[in-house]
């Protein structure tokens, strides 16, 4: 992560001896260049980009050209005609949609799930051990398995093809892993801490907000990112929970863009790139945050 | 496990109260654990999905283990796991001991890497397709008629392309988890092998390996019991054709609840399903996950 000013170690001839290792940085193998982990590297970016440089350029050409040119040349001549087709359906409403069920399920999922992985780490007592194993055996319940009874749940309550019908599952598929993530980290909290905040007088619910959650904040920005991601992509729940455009979201709207503009793929690209726009945003912005969370959160 | 975080020498007092549980718990019961008593009894029932729900015995039961379709999707998830994990472990194990390397390169190659978790399973869908598209993808792209194959439409290959797609998407998300557990592994364990004049395989093999247990059991849990949810990917890229050759469980699920709207034996399906997700969660606890807290030593 913090990489030191100092130059890299310059490749030293095989079986050399070289002076002593002060230099390096941290991580392993820092003496000899790695050739098959450098080419291994390249091939799989090679992997990575072709498919996203595909997207792209594709999403530029207009009809015409995307069934005379070559597949893997930009177009000659870019055209946004795509990008306005796909944002003139309806794409602002599809990303507020998306945007109220994420922050609608990660809020509400964060502040339940700290409060009890809270309650699950400083408590005592059969029924929040209890809790805590409801909550591990949750992990493996495939979400899918599920659905059926959401359905006649959600249709029965009359809440059939509205946000909410998306949001209140979601919640709920949240909590496992938010809850472990979140205990996880709480345990690593010194118990003198808490002690000392005893002694001074602080009730729970204050030791709750004034040192458990500051002393958890890497771990409760993780379990946010990693929940809004999967909500933010979701796609079984708005397959089966909604039906009308005025209730969808982003990827279930890609998939009708795929029907609606059947032969037109480089509006369907086009609406993959927009649709990907936001999480990209994000990611040029907070990638360190992002990516050190999510990594914290699971090699732990 | 609770036990171990509330442990506390000096001060003996309640902790906080089991109400705070509550919320999370609630939240959990109405919107998973209550489905999934739900669709078991919608198992031994009949409905189409909008009349009467008639309680209907083993008829459904009965009809899900004669039908060969079931055995069939059986098969596939099994290759699907299978070859998904065989192909994602090594993979995402090496770029994830490659990233966590110092060079300024390896920084600049692993953003690229990691887009892939910025696009949700339709968009990843949706840019296969076209870009596996024989007529304007990769084969004329690149002027290789061994790439201008039928991918998708060849029944042989499809469970290939597929298993490629679902690494495209998800290894980065493994090599993270890697990278950060790389990252945890101190410096010193490599100078100490450097000195006793240890290569850089015998370095791999001896420490950054079993350093690395618990994220592998981590990472490789989420990836077996997450091949049951490549659900979106698969029904968007294929819709589990042709003929019958990528539908797997979950697509099976919700091709005969919502499809053929045989809810019955949907629900049976899905019972089949949660044994499956549970059965493997608890083997691979018992392949190494007791010991978890021992990790924690290492803070992040």
């Amino acid at each position: 992560m913090a990489s030191t000013t100092q130059l890299p170690v310059p490749p030293a001839p095989a079986g050399s001896i070289t002076a002593a290792p002060v230099t390096r940085t941290k991580g392993p193998g820092r003496l000899r260049p790695n050739l098959l982990g450098g080419l291994g590297g390249w091939l799989w970016l090679a992997i990575i980009i072709v498919p996203i440089y595909y997207v792209v350029i594709t999403s530029f050409k207009n009809q015409a050209g995307f069934f005379a040119s070559n597949p893997m040349l930009p177009a000659t001549e870019p055209t946004l005609d795509n990008y306005k087709l796909v944002l003139e359906n309806n794409f602002v409403r599809y990303f507020t949609n998306s945007l109220i069920v994420t922050l609608g399920t990660v809020l509400p999922a964060l502040l339940v799930s700290f409060m009890a992985a809270y309650a699950i780490v400083r408590g005592k007592g059969r029924f929040l051990s209890l809790t805590n194993n409801l909550f591990v055996l949750g992990l493996a319940i495939p979400l899918h398995a599920t659905i059926i009874p959401i359905y006649w749940m959600i249709t029965r309550a009359h809440m059939y093809d509205t946000l909410l019908a998306l949001i209140l599952p979601s919640v709920a598929f949240a909590i496992p892993v938010s809850v472990l993530i979140l205990s996880n980290f709480m345990r690593d909290v010194p118990n003198e801490l808490f002690e000392s905040m005893r002694l001074d007088g602080c009730s729970d619910w204050a030791m709750m907000w004034r040192l458990a959650l500051p002393m958890t904040k890497p771990a409760v920005i993780t379990v946010g990112i990693y929940n809004a991601l999967h909500v933010w992509n979701g796609f079984l729940f708005p397959l089966i929970l909604t039906q009308s455009p005025a209730t969808r979201v982003l990827p279930l709207s890609l998939w009708t863009f795929q029907g609606e503009f059947s032969v037109n793929i480089p509006a369907i690209l086009a609406s993959v790139v927009l649709a990907t726009l936001p999480l990209l945003v994000v990611y040029v912005v907070a990638r360190r945050q992002l990516l050190s969370g999510l990594t914290a959160g699971f090699s732990k | 496990m609770t036990a171990l975080g509330s442990a506390n020498r000096g001060v003996r007092d309640a902790g906080p109260s089991g109400w705070l549980a509550v919320p999370a718990l609630v939240f959990f019961l109405a919107f998973a654990v209550v489905p999934l008593i739900g669709v078991v009894f919608l198992s031994f029932t009949s409905w189409n999905g909008l009349g009467e729900i008639k309680l209907d015995g083993l008829s459904s039961w009965t009809t899900v283990l004669k039908d060969p379709v079931t055995g069939n999707a059986l098969v596939v998830t099994a290759k699907i796991m299978f070859f998904s994990f065989i192909v994602q472990a090594p993979i995402s194990l090496l770029l994830g001991v490659f990233t966590a390397g110092g060079q300024k390169y390896r920084a600049a190659l692993a953003v690229l890497y990691f887009l892939p978790l910025l696009l949700s399973s339709a968009a990843v869908a949706i840019a296969f397709k076209a870009l596996l598209d024989p007529n304007f993808g990769l084969g004329p792209g690149f002027n290789l008629p061994i790439l201008a194959q039928d991918w998708l439409g060849n029944s042989d290959l499809v469970l290939f392309v597929v298993v490629f797609v679902i690494a495209w998407q998800f290894v980065p998300f493994h090599t993270l988890i890697y990278q950060g557990g790389v990252r945890q592994i101190p410096t010193s364990l490599y100078e100490a092998a450097e000195i006793d004049g240890a290569g850089r395989f015998r370095q791999f093999w001896n420490i950054t390996l079993p350093q690395l247990k618990y994220t592998i059991i981590t990472s490789s849990t989420l990836m077996v019991v997450g091949s049951l949810a490549y659900f979106d990917l698969i029904f968007v890229l294929t819709g589990g054709g042709p003929g019958y050759s990528t539908r797997l469980l979950p697509l099976h699920m919700y091709l005969t609840g919502f499809k053929a709207n045989d809810m019955g034996a949907a629900s049976a399906l899905g019972v089949i399903l949660v044994v499956i997700g549970l059965g493997l969660a608890l083997i691979l606890q018992r392949l190494g996950g007791k010991n978890r807290n021992a990790s924690q030593l290492e803070g992040a």
